[in-house]
């Protein structure tokens, strides 16, 4: 008997789950040939520019986001992305895709009020979590620096 | 006149003059391509924007429907008309350029049976002589509003639905005609405080359950009565959940059930489980199922059109969603 | 040298599969995993972990978006050396603006150029 109290537990057999061991098997491969591919350019800037692996990683990421714009913009990126799920969200590339899709998006309303006023529209949580976490742990790493 | 608690029984004779819809290239695609008045090759119908897409749809259908029906623009009385789109955009950018008083709805995707119901009513009354009732949405403006950017690469769950892009018209008015509408049952709200957006089909089944069993009582009819009980679109999520519901009320819809938004695409469409938005109802009800009942391979058929009401704005303060649905009768006239 | 793509592979789909979980078992949005993961990186570099992860994967700890946040602290950590407190505000955006910078940059040109298809 379905009724109003039991309703979001009743009809759990009715909804379809998700396929959770192909989801992350799919992940996990999208995933891993991007990081695959983040390491060949690591090498590449290593090998032909004489940059550290450390130099390395700037020019590395900044690639990887060139390659995730250009797709967004050829409107493939939301089609690997249906397809790998956390695979293509979690690389840099799914940063670049939040920022791209938002930015091409809003166009049409301009490029103050609507592409630059929602590109972060998406991927500002990140920058923000981001930076506030990085703050208190550096304040607290230093306290403890300083004093110990 | 009133009949029972909920419904509106048209004793003065309603009925459909013509009817017309239009879509996008993927809904050309689907299993009732060829029953469309016209389709769109590209999701842009020609514009520059999204939203200026939709308005080129909802134009195209209103301007087919009274080609079809005969009838010179302002000849039509009232003009009813709802969309998806915040401050109902569409709707009212196109009745701008439409010399008729005009009434704006907003049911989400009940829309096109709710515009139908006030339509009628205002020409069973007398208030109007001939009205007209429309409405669209947009895959793309839908998307942009309710979800994410189109490009953006979310991965989408298989609970969700995909907004068709289309849009329907249908010309009401006294004089005999092949189609009459019968009657409407006005839903009320129906919350069972399911919370996901992703997977509108659960939370809208209660609300069709809701008006059908309350049209059926109201009427006092058996679902057998009926060739056809249509529902808008509780996808393949919702579908089972509302037979069951009805069910549990003594009214089995098993063998007369179907939903619009099953009906519109191929299973191979990449579409989730089903199509959604207001012009799922409307392109499904004023194409194919005027066409059968013109024919006479349906005689009387009830559509209830679901919407779910909500804002993503309100979704994220963590409020469930309300949802609705509205029913329309259309009966085959012999003879005409 | 073939190792480190074996292991760029394996620790950045891993990392991955971890995100894919929470979106599927938690049910989160993909703004809340990045976010999570953003946070996750800082707090790991804050004992300096991340480092030990990229010595060891290479790419497959720079490319996930978990890297921003030991970045982010990294630039941080450095300045707070010369300059005490004041520091980390100086140079919490200092090694990751190239990311940022980028990513602003070649998402506001392709939106000059590219229209949504839909």
């Amino acid at each position: 008997m379905i009724t109003k109290d039991n309703y979001k537990k009743s009809i759990k057999p009715y909804q379809p789950k998700p396929k959770y061991f192909r989801n992350c098997i799919k992940a996990f491969l999208i995933g891993g040939l991007i990081c695959s591919i983040g390491q060949g350019l690591t090498v590449f800037y290593m090998e032909v520019f004489g940059f550290t692996s450390k130099e390395a990683a700037n020019p590395t990421v900044a690639t990887l986001i060139l390659i995730a714009a250009l797709l967004t913009g050829f409107g493939v990126y939301d089609k690997i992305g249906q397809f790998a799920g956390a695979g293509t969200a979690v690389p840099v590339t799914g940063f670049a895709n939040s920022i791209t899709s938002a930015a091409m998006e809003h166009r049409s309303e301009g490029l103050v009020l609507g592409v630059s006023t929602n590109m972060f529209k998406l991927a500002g949580s990140v920058i923000v979590f981001g930076t506030v976490a990085a703050y208190i742990i550096g304040v607290l790493r230093y306290l403890i620096q300083s004093f110990l | 006149m009133k009949q029972g608690k909920q419904t509106w029984v048209f004793d003065n004779g309603v009925y459909i003059k013509g009817s017309a819809t239009v879509t996008g290239p993927r809904e050309k695609q689907g299993p009732l391509g060829q029953t469309y008045d016209y389709s769109f090759e590209d999701l842009y119908c020609g514009e520059d924007t999204w939203e200026r897409a939709e308005q080129a749809l909802l134009n195209k259908s209103i301007d087919l429907c009274l080609q079809k029906a005969k009838v010179r623009k302002d000849a039509v009385d009232l003009l009813v008309s709802g969309d998806l789109l915040n401050q109902n955009v569409t709707s009212n950018y196109v009745a701008r350029d439409f010399p008729s008083s005009f009434l704006c709805v907003f049911g989400a995707c009940s829309t096109s049976m709710e515009a139908l119901a006030i339509a009628s009513s205002q020409v069973d009354s007398g208030n109007s002589d001939v009205a007209l009732a429309s409405t669209s949405s947009h895959y793309s403006t839908a998307e942009r509003q309710f979800r994410y950017p189109t490009e953006y690469g979310g991965q989408k769950p298989d609970t969700q639905t995909s907004t068709v892009t289309g849009a329907g018209a249908a010309l009401v008015q006294k004089e005999r005609s092949f189609v009459q509408v019968e009657a409407a049952t006005i839903g009320k709200v129906v919350d069972f405080s399911a919370n996901d957006p992703l997977d509108m089909g659960s939370a809208m089944a209660p609300a069709a359950a809701d008006t059908i069993v309350q049209h059926l009582k109201d009427m006092n009819r058996q679902p057998e009565e009926y060739d056809m009980i249509l529902t808008g679109d509780l996808s393949s999520v919702g579908t089972p959940i509302a037979k069951k519901l009805t069910y549990q009320f003594g009214y089995d819809i098993e063998n007369v059930h179907r939903d619009c938004g099953l009906m519109v695409y191929n299973s191979n469409q990449n579409v989730f489980a089903g199509g959604s938005g207001c012009a799922v109802s409307a392109v499904v009800s004023y194409g194919h199922i005027m066409q059968q009942l013109r024919s006479g391979e349906l005689n009387k058929v009830l559509i209830v059109a679901t919407g779910a009401l909500l804002s993503p704005t309100i979704v994220q303060q963590k409020e469930t969603i309300p949802c609705i649905a509205h029913g329309v009768v259309l009966k085959r006239v012999s003879g005409s | 040298m073939i190792m480190d793509f074996v292991w760029a592979f394996i620790v950045g789909g891993a990392i991955c599969v971890i995100g894919q979980l929470l979106l599927d078992l938690f049910k989160l949005t993909p703004a809340h995993v990045l976010s999570s993961f953003v946070v996750a990186g800082a707090v790991l570099d804050g004992f300096n972990l991340y480092d030990r992860l990229i010595e060891f994967a290479g790419a497959g700890a720079t490319v996930p978006i978990s890297s921003f946040g030991h970045t982010l602290l990294h630039g941080a950590m450095a300045q707070a050396e010369d300059h005490g407190f004041v520091g980390i505000a100086i140079g919490i955006f200092q090694l990751s603006s190239a990311g940022i910078a980028s990513a602003i940059l070649f998402g506001f040109i392709v939106a000059l150029i590219f229209k949504p298809k839909g």
